[in-house]
Formats: C-alpha cells, sequence, structure tokens
C-alpha cells in the first residue's frame, strides 16, 4: 500500500475538526475527561507498538517514558516557572536523552532479555521517583498542583481549552508516528523485526535503527506523561510503576499490532471496560483478565487484527465471483 | 578471480575445511558438489565472512577477505544466498528489494521521506525482472511459492551489485521440473550478468549440464577440480563420489 503524505494531512485535519466539534454536539464534562485521557493513553500505547509491532522489540518498560514525561513536565512547570511550550521541548529534550542511554544498552538484547531489562529500567525510575522526596515528593507526588500560565491566549487551565490542545497533539502526534512507518526507516525497520540477520547481510546498522526506534517511541510515549499531567495537574508515581507498562501491552493486545491505528483503538476500548466495568463491580482486574483472555484465546489478536484478516478473507471469497 | 589459498577451518578440532586451495576464475559458472558434510557450506560461510577461517586467505583480485565483517565483504563484492530462503516475511516482493536497495545505498534511515524511494524503484524493478519475480511484486514474501522465495533471496543477493554471487543449493527442496526452471533462471542470470557465479548443487545431471567448471570436495579437501568432462573421468571422485553410473554415460 502506498502512503501518501497529503492524504495523511487531510485525514489529519478532519480528525481534529472532528474531534473539536464533538463536544459541542454532546456537551458532557465526562466527554471532554475521556477524550484527554484517549489522547494520552493512546499516543503512549501507539508510540509502544513502534516497538513492538514494528520493531519486534517487546518492551515491558515503556512506562518509564510516561512517568519520565509527567515528572520532567511537572516538574519544570513547578520548579521554573517556564512558559508551557519551553517546557514541553524541554520534555522532549529530556525523554530523547534518556531513551537514548537506556536503548544503548538495551536494544543490543534480544526478547526476554530485552524485555526484562527495560522493566528493571523502570523500576529503576520508580525507585527514584519514591526516594527522592525533596524533588519528587517521594509517593506523595507533585503535590500543589501544576502550574498552567496563558501563553498565546490559550489557558490550558481551562477544561475546554486543555481539551483541543489535546486532540490536536494526539492527531500531531498520531501523523508523525504514522510518517515515521510509512517512511524508509519504518521499512527498515520491519526488515529488522522480521529478519535482523539478512537485514545486517543488505548492509543495515541492526542497532543504530533499533536505538532510533527507541528513541522516538521514548518521546512520543513521554509526550503521552505530558498530557496526563496536565489533566490531573500534577504526577503521582503510579505514572511510573510497571502497571503502566502492562497496560500499555495490554492494549495492544486489545486493539491489535499490526494495524497503525490498532493501539489507538485498544486505547479507547481500555477507557471505556475501565468507566463501565467499574461502575458494576468491584472485581475490575478479574473482569479484565477475563476480557483479554477472550481476545487472546477467542480471535487470538487484537481487533484490528482480526477485522483486517476478516475483510481480507471476505474480499478474497468475493473476487472470484466477480470475476465470472 | 576469486583465490582461495590453504584455508582451514575446524569445529572443536574436527576439520570441517583442512588446507583447501581453490580458484574461481572471473565470469566462471562453478559447480562445487560433494557428498553431505564435504564442508561446501563452510566454504561459503568462510568466503562470505559469517565464518572466520583459522588459516589460510580468501583473495578477491588482490584483496584479502579473511578478518572482514559481512558488510565489508558485501561491499568488496561478494554476496550469497542461503539454502534455506533468508527474507522478509511480512512485506511484499516489491517492499522487500525497494528496501533492499535503499539499504544498499546507505539510505535505511531516511527519516524525512516516504517509501518507497523514487531512485530505488528503478532498480528494485530491474532486478525483479533478472528473475522474472515481477508478476509476484504485490505478493507478500510469506505467500510465496518455495521456488520463488528461493529466487527473492537471490535477488536481495543482487541488490548488492556483487561481482561474486554464492549460491548454497539453489535447487534444494524442489521437484524436478522447478529444479531445472530455477537453474536456468540462474544460468540466464550468468550469461546476462557476466558476474563470477559459484553454486553448490547435489543434482549431477544439473551439474554436468550448466557448470563450466566444477571442484569437487570430500570430507573437507579438495578431491578433484576440472571440467565437467575431466569430472566425470576422473577415478577418484568416481570412487568416492560419483559411484558408476556416470562413468558409462559419454
Amino acid at each position: 500500500m502506498r502512503h501518501s503524505l497529503r492524504r495523511d494531512i487531510t485525514i489529519g485535519a478532519i480528525a481534529i475538526t472532528a474531534l473539536v466539534l464533538l463536544p459541542l454536539v454532546w456537551p458532557s464534562k465526562a466527554l471532554i475527561d475521556f477524550v484527554i485521557r484517549g489522547a494520552s493513553l493512546g499516543l503512549f500505547a501507539t508510540s509502544l507498538n513502534l516497538l513492538i509491532g514494528y520493531g519486534g522489540m517487546v518492551s515491558f518498560g515503556h512506562g518509564l517514558f510516561f512517568g519520565l514525561g509527567a515528572y520532567s513536565f511537572g516538574l519544570l512547570m513547578q520548579r521554573t516557572g517556564m512558559p508551557i511550550p519551553a517546557a514541553f521541548v524541554l520534555t522532549i529534550v529530556v525523554n530523547a536523552a534518556v531513551a537514548l542511554a537506556i536503548g544503548a544498552i538495551c536494544v543490543r538484547l534480544k526478547e526476554i532479555y530485552f524485555a526484562f531489562l527495560t522493566l528493571a529500567f523502570q523500576m529503576f525510575l520508580y525507585s527514584l521517583i519514591i526516594l527522592w522526596v525533596p524533588l519528587t515528593g517521594g509517593d506523595q507526588g507533585l503535590r500543589g498542583g501544576i502550574p498552567r500560565p496563558t501563553f498565546l491566549g490559550i489557558d490550558l487551565a481551562d477544561q475546554k481549552q486543555l481539551y483541543i490542545a489535546s486532540c490536536v497533539l494526539l492527531v500531531i502526534g498520531l501523523m508523525l508516528m504514522r510518517h515515521i512507518v510509512a517512511s524508509p526507516f519504518g521499512y527498515t525497520l520491519r526488515m529488522i523485526r522480521d529478519n535482523a540477520i539478512r537485514a545486517a547481510f543488505l548492509g543495515i546498522n541492526v542497532f543504530r535503527i533499533k536505538l532510533v526506534a527507541f528513541v522516538l517511541a521514548g518521546i512520543f510515549g513521554g509526550i503521552g506523561g505530558v498530557i496526563m499531567s496536565l489533566f490531573v495537574s500534577g504526577a503521582y508515581p503510579e505514572f511510573a510503576y510497571w502497571t503502566v507498562s502492562g497496560e500499555g501491552v495490554f492494549i495492544i493486545m486489545l486493539g491489535g499490532l499490526s494495524t497503525f491505528l490498532g493501539p489507538m483503538v485498544g486505547a479507547v476500548i481500555l477507557l471505556l471496560l475501565n468507566d463501565v466495568v467499574t461502575r458494576f463491580t468491584e472485581y475490575y482486574g478479574l473482569t479484565l483478565g477475563a476480557i483479554i483472555l477472550l481476545f487472546a484465546l477467542g480471535l487470538r489478536r487484537g481487533l484490528t487484527d482480526f477485522l483486517l484478516d476478516y475483510w481480507r478473507q471476505f474480499r478474497a471469497a468475493r473476487a472470484p465471483m466477480q470475476r465470472s | 578471480m576469486l583465490s582461495i589459498e590453504r584455508l582451514s577451518k575446524s569445529f572443536e578440532g574436527i576439520a570441517a575445511i583442512s588446507d583447501v586451495t581453490l580458484d574461481f576464475p572471473t565470469g566462471s559458472l562453478t559447480a562445487v558438489i560433494g557428498p553431505n558434510g564435504a564442508g561446501k557450506t563452510t566454504l561459503f560461510n568462510l568466503i562470505s565472512g559469517a565464518l572466520r577461517a583459522d588459516a589460510g586467505c580468501v583473495m578477491l583480485d588482490g584483496t584479502d577477505l579473511v578478518g572482514l565483517s559481512r558488510t565489508e565483504i558485501v561491499r568488496c563484492g561478494i554476496a550469497r544466498a542461503f539454502q534455506v530462503a533468508s527474507i522478509f516475511p511480512s512485506l511484499t516482493v516489491e517492499e522487500t528489494l525497494n528496501a533492499a536497495v535503499q539499504a544498499h545505498r546507505g539510505r535505511a534511515a531516511v527519516l524525512g521521506q516516504r517509501f518507497p524511494l523514487a531512485d530505488c524503484g528503478e532498480r528494485a524493478r530491474e532486478v525483479m525482472d533478472m528473475l522474472s519475480l515481477s508478476k509476484e511484486a504485490d505478493t507478500l514474501s510469506a505467500k510465496l511459492s518455495h521456488g520463488d522465495q528461493k529466487l527473492l533471496d537471490i535477488a536481495l543477493a543482487l541488490v548488492l551489485q556483487p561481482r561474486v554471487l554464492l549460491l548454497d543449493e539453489p535447487t534444494a527442496g524442489m521437484g524436478t521440473e522447478e529444479r531445472w526452471q530455477m537453474i536456468e533462471k540462474v544460468y540466464r542470470l550468468w550469461e546476462r550478468e557476466k558476474m563470477t557465479v559459484v553454486f553448490i548443487e547435489h543434482d549431477m545431471d544439473i551439474v554436468f549440464k550448466i557448470a563450466n567448471s566444477i571442484r569437487v570436495l570430500c570430507y573437507g579437501r579438495v578431491l578433484a577440480e576440472g571440467t565437467p568432462d575431466q569430472i566425470r573421468c576422473n577415478a577418484d571422485v568416481i570412487a568416492a563420489y560419483l559411484g558408476t553410473e556416470h562413468e558409462v554415460e559419454p
């Protein structure tokens, strides 16, 4: 399939417009909250899928970048009082630098070793947050709210404006990641996932490509964290706990890893489950576990993967009929 | 000319290749034959840098390749295809070759443009045509027939514009008819591209029909070398490998 840039930009513009108009059609505070959380989780899961789906690198520690994004942004805003765009850019720089250092150590490793070392680094950050009380507030998190001064006439303390900003960040983030997977780099990444040895024989520097993918995923995962910290006006150690990584993997299993928007779909499903299940039962974990088993054993893949296969079979079955 | 001088390699004390000296003249189509375990694939692994030789040298037009990395050896002009097709299952044939061409041109990490790069497409199509893979351009590699997967593997080697092409059993696992189709494509490729082709083959009918010279390995040593006619009449080869069947042929 050819991916045209112009088509993607058109789709992106339509998506932003639709999302911005949504609360006008359906004015609901719950909806606004839902979309902001969806933007945060969707960016995070899609960035993780750059590694899992496109790079074949199953990271169990991607939550590190979510937590790092939230804390870096929150601390910069609380301690320096710099404008939001500057803190945003600096947060990206911090995430990229940390991803570069950790990636340089991790991406050489294969499969389970990679998974566990990323997890170890994540738990290291978590411990650091818990123990470095003067800076991070320890297990209480960054309290007292994150100042959100107005910039360029935009006031992110206003929930509606934060909603629009989150939608714009989500769509631009998704478009950028979409561009990455549709670039020559994206195809090289797929080659490495499929057959790293042959890729090396073709002169590809496997280490460098994997490292760049790790850094890019760390940046977009961090942006998910920034949105979350703006939403809750704080940052908490749970943002950097291993369960966030688990949630990311869970979302990808729900939504599917071979279509670009699979993780986004998965994030929406998880949030819906979250809201619905907790309304009816306190056995949240049990219900979610049963549902993931249903996906794993029943569909044996994520929802979008299942639908895509179904559609292909449907078309293949119809094609001979049309010819005759 | 690719020449191998006093090359040795052993695994845990057992010699896989011992003191092998061989020449592969530029532009020749040479078959390497020998019983199982004769060291044929090991020889290819040593030439292509997948294994490092214990002693001896591999010279390509005066450059010693021993000790160079796989990528450096590829740059010197030696490419190989594998006994079991080594391809990229989730990419289509055309995507595979486009991605391989961009990698060969050092543009594997380009982020600012869209795949496929316009200037890589021509070469990708050229290689597809060479091996008559064009009709399968949009087929996923995983769904290709066994023979087409082997062709795609060879196509990947051709992308690297090699001077020497090493083919490890290009007809392995194929039926008789498919074998001849495959070897015909290899032969036409050799005729057209005028490169040095070295192939490992077990089917003696194929070997004697298309190779213009033959090297026989046995227990890691060179048993014989020469033209098909010389090999056919060589008493050592008949005793060790061919049996009497080929002796009575004209």
